[in-house]
């Protein structure tokens, strides 16, 4: 047992820290530390930068063009770059489908999608949720049917985040009706440019319709090679996918970032003429979370360190989405107390950063009930806390 | 970064549950508890023959130089079985003010005896007042001749009730919250100046209070420089939170286990009542609990090594403040879970939530530490959580 970082660890986490202060640009480091949108373009040059290093695919093996790092390795990355204010790439490609397509996919669509992935040249999408099929998505009824050498697809995906940028789906369709419900599933990739598939923003309840969409999908034409695995594999692949997810779900670095700056706004802003972290109901409230944070990053390194050792993730690696998400919504949640009716004011349009207008109350201000109520969404996504919890106790607990 | 146990590690933690397993029943607990007995002779010189004593201690005076991984291991058995014997008490907190404090041939006199089981010790330090406050000392040490004579009132000294020596903190010098002027004596439990009662506490552990009138003790009983224990107390303390902080994750470990075992045999509606989602959920809620605090625990007792002694006392009062809430949330679930069979002194769970309660008073509970380590904030900068310091423009 060794709780510290080895040296080798530590001459990486300094070339990390170099790195990312002299590559990560400026403008797109203000805007994430400011709380502004981060649009496909400011992403995009992150994703290049990193291509650039050999550090766009973290967890790819290195003959594919991937950083293979160690989970830890992972780890420290990724608290290095968000606390220097680094956006999150887009994860539908390199963290998701890349994984599946290196272990899945046909020599055809190894060489025809992973390269423009790593590159960022392409962007994806998630295309699992339906209307009618959510937490039960082995229910889902999109239809692909096969003629003449190529999938037919209709139905409707929902809630398909960057869907508007995104260049291809990997999308659950339907392909059989016997048997088990997800033993009809299978996993095609779908051009977005293709006829027949549109994409119609969503509007949600931060006051943006940046974000997620419904996709329409209307006679498209899928060739029959875009295919992943075999036919009725779907639900298999999408649970390896599920499984691929690291401990870089709990989010700690963005975490430890937010928790700064909760503690800078909170010196900032005053009650009886004293800063409000002086305050000991609040103050009480920033150290639970910043343990609770602690005991979280702990987990992480826990989980981390067992995969360093090549052995499996043991049962602790189930609770980082669930803590993670908690506290990222707790975050964003005294983040918008500490400014008390600062919050109040409703200006999507500050979020942009080239807007010039009146700000109301203190700069950082005006983002942050926005954000909280983004923030409702980490809860929900990539399977409910609710669902996390059945997972658990099933496969855990054996309840 | 490695959080993976050594052989010897291993052989140590599978020995000490051996031994309990077969050695120290749920039953046999409570028989000495209704007994009003402090220990058991006999476990004791059975952990003795395991040589469980004297892991902290260097190899000079018998021990086998373990360190704070070591006694975590060994702490998180005991509280897996719920052990009310005082390894704290001897081996962690007198034991380690002997070993990181005493003179040599001090060292030779007591650590040998600790560590075959014929001598017990206990610290007496908090005082009626104190509440959580480590430099509060009312107690006075004055100079009587080359004796000392100490006057003062000690209380909830643990274990109190079967030691043979107590090691008692003394003002020799300046006020009442100094950190300066704190000095440590040994004094004979069969000193006739020294009055005081014992009782026991909700968890089972016997209790001394003391009454110091006037006792007169040697130069020889000194522990260390006069007027300058209050560094060492700090550590033995954050030493002794780190161990009850792995004694709670085995206490955490075995309720969680027994509330998952209760779900899948009692029935009601016809069906184990595991399979309602309720109670899935408050499992697993219980289980999030567990592992977060048996990460903290893994920080404090490996912090313990740290040459910043500020970053070792933030580190351990992180985990105290955290295993304290996680602790009392599981416990409290662990009784609901049983419905009135958690209720109930015949059933082993009260008892280890008790023990949880007890666990989270000791040596501060989670507001004191909480409050502790905000203090702490600023002064040093240990898990790097300030860096982006980033100057917000004004409008
Ligand atoms: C911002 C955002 C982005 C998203 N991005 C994508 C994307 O890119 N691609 C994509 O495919 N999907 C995406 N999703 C969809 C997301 O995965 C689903 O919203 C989620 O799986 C829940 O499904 P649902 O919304 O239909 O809720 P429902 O399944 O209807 O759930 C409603 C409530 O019932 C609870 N519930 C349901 N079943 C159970 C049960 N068995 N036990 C206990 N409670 C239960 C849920 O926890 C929830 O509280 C996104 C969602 C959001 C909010």
């Amino acid at each position: 047992m060794d709780i510290k970082l080895s040296q080798e660890d530590e001459k990486f986490k300094n070339e990390v820290r170099d790195f990312v202060a002299n590559k990560l640009p400026k403008d797109i480091a203000r805007k994430v530390l400011e709380h502004r949108h981060i649009g496909k373009e400011d992403t995009g040059r992150w994703h290049a930068a990193l291509f650039k290093k050999g550090w766009a695919a973290p967890n790819w093996p290195s003959e594919s063009g991937g950083a293979q790092w160690t989970a830890l390795q992972q780890h420290i990355f990724d608290e290095e770059a968000s606390i220097a204010g680094a956006p999150r790439l887009s994860p539908f490609g390199i963290n998701m489908i890349g994984p599946v397509l290196l272990e899945f996919g046909t020599a055809y669509q190894k060489e025809r999608f992973l390269p423009k992935i790593l590159s960022g040249e392409e962007w994806w999408c998630q295309g699992y949720s339906e209307p009618g099929s959510g937490s039960d998505l082995a229910s889902l009824r999109t239809q692909a049917q096969l003629k003449e050498g190529k999938y037919i697809v209709n139905g409707q995906k929902t809630w398909t985040t960057q869907a508007h940028w995104a260049d291809m789906m990997f999308c659950l369709v339907r392909t059989g009706q016997e048997g088990r419900k997800q033993d009809g599933i299978s996993m095609l990739l779908i051009d977005m440019h293709h006829p027949g598939v549109e994409v119609r923003p969503i509007s949600t309840i931060d006051g943006g319709n940046q974000e997620i969409n419904e996709v329409w999908l209307q006679d498209v034409e899928v060739p029959a090679e875009n295919i992943v695995g075999e036919e009725g594999r779907g639900w298999t692949i999408a649970k390896y996918l599920l499984s691929h997810e690291r401990t870089n779900t709990a989010g700690v670095g963005a975490s430890k970032r937010e928790l700064a700056i909760l503690k800078q706004i909170a010196s900032s802003e005053t009650l009886g003429g004293k800063p409000i972290i002086e305050d000991a109901l609040f103050r009480d409230k920033i150290t639970k979370l910043e343990i609770d944070l602690l005991a979280l990053e702990w987990t992480v390194l826990r989980v981390a360190a067992v995969e360093a050792n090549g052995e499996a993730p043991g049962p602790e690696a189930s609770i980082l989405k669930l803590r993670g998400t908690e506290i990222q919504q707790e975050l964003t949640e005294l983040q918008m107390e500490a400014i008390g009716p600062n919050a109040l004011p409703h200006l999507p349009m500050s979020l942009e950063d080239n807007w010039i207008g009146p700000n109301v109350g203190p700069k950082y201000a005006t983002p942050l009930a926005s954000r909280y109520f983004n923030y409702r969404k980490v809860s929900i996504y990539g399977g409910t806390n609710e669902i996390q919890r059945n997972i658990i106790s099933k496969r855990v607990l054996g309840l | 970064m490695d959080f993976s146990f050594s052989e010897e590690q291993k052989l140590l933690k599978d020995s000490i549950d051996r031994f309990l397993e077969k050695n120290y029943s749920f039953e046999l607990r409570q028989s000495m508890i209704d007994e009003r007995q402090t220990m058991s002779a006999e476990v004791w010189q059975g952990l003795a023959g395991l040589g469980v004593l004297g892991v902290p201690f260097s190899d000079k005076y018998g021990g086998f130089g373990g360190g704070g991984i070591e006694t975590m291991l060994i702490m998180e058995s005991l509280g897996n079985h719920l052990v009310i014997e005082p390894y704290l008490s001897t081996v962690v907190l007198a034991g380690g003010l002997v070993d990181r404090g005493a003179a040599d041939w001090q060292k030779q006199i007591i650590l040998p005896g600790i560590i075959d089981g014929t001598m017990l010790l206990s610290f007496a330090h908090a005082e009626p007042q104190s509440r959580f406050s480590v430099n509060h000392v009312e107690t006075v040490a004055k100079p009587d001749g080359s004796n000392w004579v100490i006057e003062g009132k000690k209380s909830l000294v643990l274990h109190g009730p079967a030691a043979e020596k107590v090691i008692v903190s003394a003002r020799t010098s300046g006020e009442m919250n100094d950190l300066d002027g704190v000095s440590l004596f040994i004094v004979e439990c069969d000193e006739e100046a020294l009055g005081g009662h014992e009782y026991p506490l909700y968890d089972g552990t016997r209790v001394l209070d003391l009454q110091l009138n006037r006792v007169k003790v040697g130069p020889d009983s000194l522990i260390g420089p006069i007027g300058k224990a209050m560094p060492l107390i700090t550590e033995i303390i954050d030493r002794a939170v780190a161990a009850l902080c792995a004694e709670a994750i085995g206490v955490m470990d075995r309720t969680h286990q027994m509330t998952l075992d209760y779900l899948k045999t009692r029935e009601q509606f016809g069906v184990p009542i595991a399979r309602f989602q309720a109670l899935q959920h408050k499992s697993v809620d219980m289980f999030i609990n567990l592992e977060q605090a048996r990460s903290m625990s893994v920080l404090a007792s490996g912090s313990l090594g740290f040459s910043s002694s500020l970053e070792r006392s933030k580190a351990v009062a992180a985990a105290k403040d955290f295993i304290g809430r996680a602790g009392r949330s599981l416990g409290q679930e662990a009784i609901q879970l049983h419905g009135g069979m958690g209720m109930t002194q015949e059933l082993a769970v009260g008892h280890y939530f008790k023990r949880l309660e007890a666990i989270d008073v000791m040596f501060g509970n989670s507001s004191h530490h909480r409050r502790e380590f905000a203090n702490f904030d600023g002064q040093d900068n240990p898990v790097e959580y300030t860096q982006p310091r980033k100057k917000w423009k004004q409008i």
